[in-house]
């Protein structure tokens, strides 16, 4: 189990880092910080948006943490499933959007 | 789901010594201690006591998966006559303005109607924390009344407006009967805007997180419970899950009391523990010992410089400058906003 890249123990590790490059991550730090602060969006609402977000970038990290993050800020798992759906539509829906240029160049192929 | 006490299974944690014992084993990042004195509060002292917070027992028609009471209906400890009008008796010699009465369930504590007449009689505002199921039952049918003619705020618990996560937590069924409960209670007035009946929802978390900020997910709550089931409240209290009796076994047998306490003490936060609620209060147990708070009560942690201290020889002055005895469940009352029995603190 140890030897694989995905380890849960690295995730409180993130800020690690910030090791290589402090400036950078300072300025990375503060602008997430600000993005998930209650806005025109409530904290609830980008946490949801994060989940399905994180399932499209497929990053178990952040599929952890904002599972957490979801339950914590009050929404519940029927929320979050559609959450993960809306993701799933458009990871789908964009695919199969893109089966319009497979039919403009079989069309031209074709021609 | 907590289909008895732990006292009524025998286990292992329905000793409040082995409860602290397992707590105290924990590794964790830092000690309760520590990050009060990081944020120079150490020792944690009263400031005042405003509040005598009377349990009258761990009778409860309930049993809760979370209960850090570890109540439920085959318990048998229940205040006596005498340990409650020594309650009254204290609430008379002192000024002390607030009577917050909490159990297991006190609406069928048989004495709760003098406790609470006793209390409006001498002036003091009384909170009951209710249960809210035990008012669809036959001895309860008028307590509704008897409590808004003497003003009393309600505080009580739901701890999610769907039906599935509340009897998750609270029993099969439990939903549906506090809803109707709720209803109730805003047909007499409570809840209503304008009425002066104060009816306060508690809201705990489901599982092992935190529980989400007060406000916002109040807004929520408010929507939800009209829009679906017409139902009124005033403000809703956040309380995060204290890792005690069956809180503790539940997060032991999950495999979740590790990572749970980390998450406590990494969202330790020092404006919350400048506000928690021991400060402000003192809580009595169904027997007339004095502890700092319920958490501790049931922990059976007493109190620093006065651990044999009853009600029977209640002493104002030492205890509103008390010194009050922590331990790392503490962590529970000082994660992100805090938590209190009146919800966040920061
Ligand atoms: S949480 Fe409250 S209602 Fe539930 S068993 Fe404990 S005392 Fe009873
Ligand atoms: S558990 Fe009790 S003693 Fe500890 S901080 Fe909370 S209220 Fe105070």
């Amino acid at each position: 189990m140890n030897d694989t890249y995905y380890r849960p123990q690295d995730l409180p590790r993130f800020g690690e880092i910030g090791e290589g490059a402090p400036e950078l991550w300072q300025k990375f730090s503060e602008w997430y910080g600000a993005v998930f602060r209650e806005g025109a969006l409530s904290e609830r609402e980008k946490a949801l948006i994060a989940l399905a977000v994180s399932h499209t970038v497929q990053c178990p990290y952040c599929i952890d943490a904002y599972t957490q993050a979801c339950l914590e800020k009050g929404s519940n798992e029927e929320q979050m499933t559609e959450a993960v759906h809306v993701a799933a539509a458009i990871r789908g829906g964009s695919a199969l959007v893109h089966g319009v240029q497979m039919r403009n160049v079989a069309h031209r192929l074709q021609r | 789901m907590g289909e008895s006490s732990l006292v009524g299974r025998a286990h292992g944690l329905a000793n409040p010594a082995v409860q602290r014992a397992h707590l105290e084993a924990l590794v964790l990042p830092r000690r309760f201690e520590g990050a009060l004195a990081d944020s120079t509060l150490m020792p944690l002292k009263a400031l005042e006591v405003n509040t005598l917070q009377v349990n009258v027992g761990k009778l409860c028609n309930q049993t809760c998966r979370h209960c850090h009471v570890d109540a439920g209906p085959a318990r048998t400890e229940v205040m006596s006559l005498e340990v409650m009008r020594a309650c009254l008796d204290v609430l008379e010699r002192y000024d002390i303005p607030t009577l917050d009465v909490t159990g297991g369930a006190p609406e069928i504590y048989p004495h709760l109607r003098e406790l609470i007449d006793g209390a409006f009689n001498v002036g003091a505002h009384v909170m009951h924390r209710c249960n809210l199921t035990t008012l669809l039952t036959g001895p309860c049918q008028d307590l509704p009344a008897f409590l808004a003619e003497r003003r009393v705020e309600i505080v009580a618990s739901l701890p999610y407006y769907l039906p599935k996560q509340t009897d998750a937590q609270r029993g099969v069924g439990v939903f549906e009967k506090s809803i109707e409960a709720l209803r109730l209670l805003n047909g007499i007035g409570y809840g209503r805007e304008g009425s002066g009946l104060h009816l306060h929802l508690v809201t705990n978390p489901v599982g092992a997180f935190l529980p989400a900020g007060q406000s916002s997910l109040a807004q929520d709550w408010k929507r939800e419970l009209h829009r679906r089931y017409g139902v009124e409240f005033n403000d809703l209290y956040t309380i995060t899950n204290m890792p005690i009796a069956r809180f503790l076994e539940y997060l032991e047998d999950s495999g979740n009391l590790q990572p749970y306490m980390e998450r406590l003490v990494q969202a330790f936060n020092p404006q919350a523990a400048a506000g928690v609620m021991c400060r402000y209060l003192v809580s009595v147990s169904w027997d007339g010992r004095i502890y700092d708070c319920d958490f501790n009560q049931m922990l059976d942690l007493r109190i620093a410089d006065h651990p044999g201290m009853t009600i029977f020889d209640f002493d104002l002055e030492r205890l509103a400058l008390r010194r009050i005895a922590t331990g790392q469940h503490c962590f529970g009352c000082t994660a992100g906003a805090g938590s209190s029995c009146g919800g966040a603190v920061a």
